[in-house]
């Protein structure tokens, strides 16, 4: 029953803003709104029963001391979880750890994922093949995929290692956090390279053609016709890619399982949970992500003018 | 889990593209056939190497080469015999296809709503989708844990399908608006002019419209479920429930002391097949709904 509780306070402030208008809505529209709300309604309530609910309990954890171990000790702190992990390195260099793959690997996803898909775009042959190609890294199980890269990683056993001089990368930290970076790019890049290149399709064919009969080489139509045409595209892919490589979990999990100085912030919640058992830390900490990502999303609509995903819906 | 609002016109590439260059010298040939080459190449060798490593023998295994010298089933017989794959396995099936059939069938209610109907409250449910798409789950990770345990939810189906529905939601109300607004909708007048009530012109008339595009979306939301790792290791603590990726840690090789190495290779080529089928049959339809509401999973 508590789960309801804040989805019923939401629907309620919906419906609050009705009664203004009424008088003038027709019989139809009036229809037409219950409808729209009846139809929402289902999904909305899951939503928020799965998330608004949780990050409003993880809000009231996060201010509480409360570790499993120790189920006798639940005591609220106040802010005090907050100044313990601020004042924590691990925190620290995990957060430096998590933006230094995710710039990274944003960076040559965008790049790769362009060549991927100008390469789709205008390939004379084979185009299908390319693309059912792509989609395999973009389909694989996540997990099952770190695990190749492990193996492959792993002296004496694996191919990448033998051909570098039986190289043990994923004992030593910037290699490891290479090695994860590469399997982030691997796994994103057909993701990146689809989305641009429904951006590609929207650059008009007319264009490219009067410049290059005005002379201008393949690179001049590049950067001055299809990046600026393409922008909003690419800004919005790069936003969920950003944010999709922020909350890094799974590559990590099973290529170093956060050791050699390797933990993203997600890992470092997840330790604090299910290894320390401390549901006051892991919650503080999944509020700073929280917090963090909100910034992130805010720096780029603000900072970069992406019209928010879902904000054209509207005005169609 | 990423949601992009791009129109759907990934289908007019193709015509665009190809159109005014008839001509191709045997040169261009050659070029772009070496890069398609390296694409596919660069696409599969991770895949093929695994491939390779679940083939191998256990003495095989620690020898680098990419290709096996000898090739054994060994490994996918130990781990169709256990229970530790076989029952995660199932699991994943049965949490993949519920959480799959429950999203799309809530997500073309609202997403109807959203294509077709004015209410206020429209932009809040667009901004709330898109906040779910990309909320970091870690961040929901500790309160479920903590919710499902005094729930009795914790290690049950249910467990995992209630939170795969919740984010299987975003992807399917972008996806699904998008296709929802190409459908031809005069004939939803027509039904209602016909006595249909709305109710009546959505389920008789649109709905089986709406098919293709809501396949498409089962296939994303399908393909995020399968692959959720996250909540699928947190909130699970037996194979009463776990999925099928989070059981590959739990693997054992063929005896106590045995690195897992080929049954984790076996397991990770199981998983991958049913991707690789999707892939192979409804490519199409994978990248129509990627680039028009799209998601990643």
């Amino acid at each position: 029953m508590t789960v309801n509780a804040p989805v019923a306070a939401g629907t309620e402030a919906v419906r609050e803003q009705a009664p203004g208008h009424k008088k003038q809505l027709s019989e139809g529209a009036r229809a037409e709104r219950r409808l729209g709300w009846l139809l929402c309604a289902p999904a909305v309530i899951v939503m928020l029963a799965v998330t608004a609910y949780p990050v409003i309990y993880a809000i009231w954890l996060s201010l509480e001391r409360y570790n499993l171990e120790l189920p006798q000790d639940v005591k609220f702190v106040g802010l005090a979880n907050y100044g313990a992990v601020l004042s924590s390195p691990y925190w620290w260099q995990a957060l430096w750890v998590t933006v230094l793959i995710t710039v990274i690997s944003v960076a040559i996803t965008l790049v790769l994922g362009m060549l991927l898909a100008l390469v789709m775009h205008r390939t004379l042959f084979g185009r299908g093949t390319v693309r059912t190609a792509a989609l395999i890294p973009y389909g694989i199980v996540t997990v099952a995929a770190a695990y190749g890269w492990f193996y492959a990683w792993t002296p004496g056993q694996g191919y990448l290692s033998a051909a570098f001089n039986e190289a043990a990368p994923l004992t030593a930290q910037f290699q490891a956090i290479g090695v994860i970076i590469l399997a982030e790019i691997w796994k994103t890049t057909p993701f990146m390279g689809l989305l641009l290149l429904a951006g590609l399709s929207l650059v008009p064919e007319d264009l490219q053609k009067a410049a290059m009969v005005d002379g201008a080489t393949g690179w001049q139509r590049f950067t001055k016709i299809t990046v600026p045409l393409m922008k909003p595209a690419i800004l919005v892919a790069v936003l969920f890619r950003t944010l999709d490589s922020f909350r890094i979990f799974d590559n990590i999990f099973i290529l170093t399982q956060g050791n050699n100085g390797t933990e993203s912030v997600s890992i470092l919640g997840w330790d604090n949970l299910f290894n320390a058992l401390n549901l006051g830390i892991g919650s503080t900490i999944a509020i700073l992500i929280f917090i963090c990502v909100v910034i992130i999303a805010a720096v780029f609509i603000k900072g970069f003018g992406t019209a928010a995903p879902g904000t054209d819906i509207d005005k169609r | 889990m990423t949601a992009v609002t791009a129109p759907p016109t990934t289908a007019t590439t193709k015509t665009a593209t190809t159109r005014g260059r008839t001509t191709t010298t045997p040169r261009q040939k050659v070029t772009w056939g070496g890069i398609n080459f390296v694409v596919v190449a660069l696409a599969l060798i991770p895949v093929l190497w695994m491939v390779s490593l679940s083939f191998k023998t256990p003495t095989a295994i620690l020898d680098p080469s990419f290709v096996p010298a000898q090739w054994t089933w060994g490994n996918y017989t130990q781990i169709l015999q256990t229970s530790t794959f076989v029952r995660p396995l199932i699991n994943s099936i049965g949490i993949g296809l519920i959480a799959t059939l429950i999203s799309v069938v809530l997500a073309s209610m609202a997403a109807y709503a959203v294509a077709r109907l004015r209410f206020p409250g429209k932009a809040v449910l667009i901004g709330m989708s898109l906040l779910i798409a990309m909320f970091p789950i870690i961040a929901l990770v500790t309160p479920l844990f903590a919710i499902e345990r005094s729930l009795g939810l914790f290690n049950t189906w249910p467990g995992l399908i209630i939170p795969y529905v919740a984010f299987g939601l975003p992807l399917g109300i972008y996806t699904l608006s998008a296709f929802f607004r190409e459908i031809p909708w005069e004939l939803e007048k027509a039904a209602k002019m016909d006595g249909a009530t709305p109710f009546q012109a959505f389920t008789k008339v649109i709905a089986p419209l709406a098919a293709p595009g809501m396949v498409t979306t089962a296939i994303l939301v399908f393909l995020a479920c399968w692959n959720e790792f996250l909540l699928a290791i947190s909130l699970t603590s037996t194979t009463a429930a776990r999925t099928a990726p989070a059981s590959l840690a739990y693997l054992s090789g063929s005896s106590q002391f045995t690195i897992p190495t080929g049954p984790i290779a076996a397991a990770a080529v199981v998983i991958t097949i049913p991707i690789i089928i999707f892939v192979l049959f409804f490519q199409r339809r994978i990248v129509a709904g990627l680039t028009s509401g799209a998601v990643k999973g």
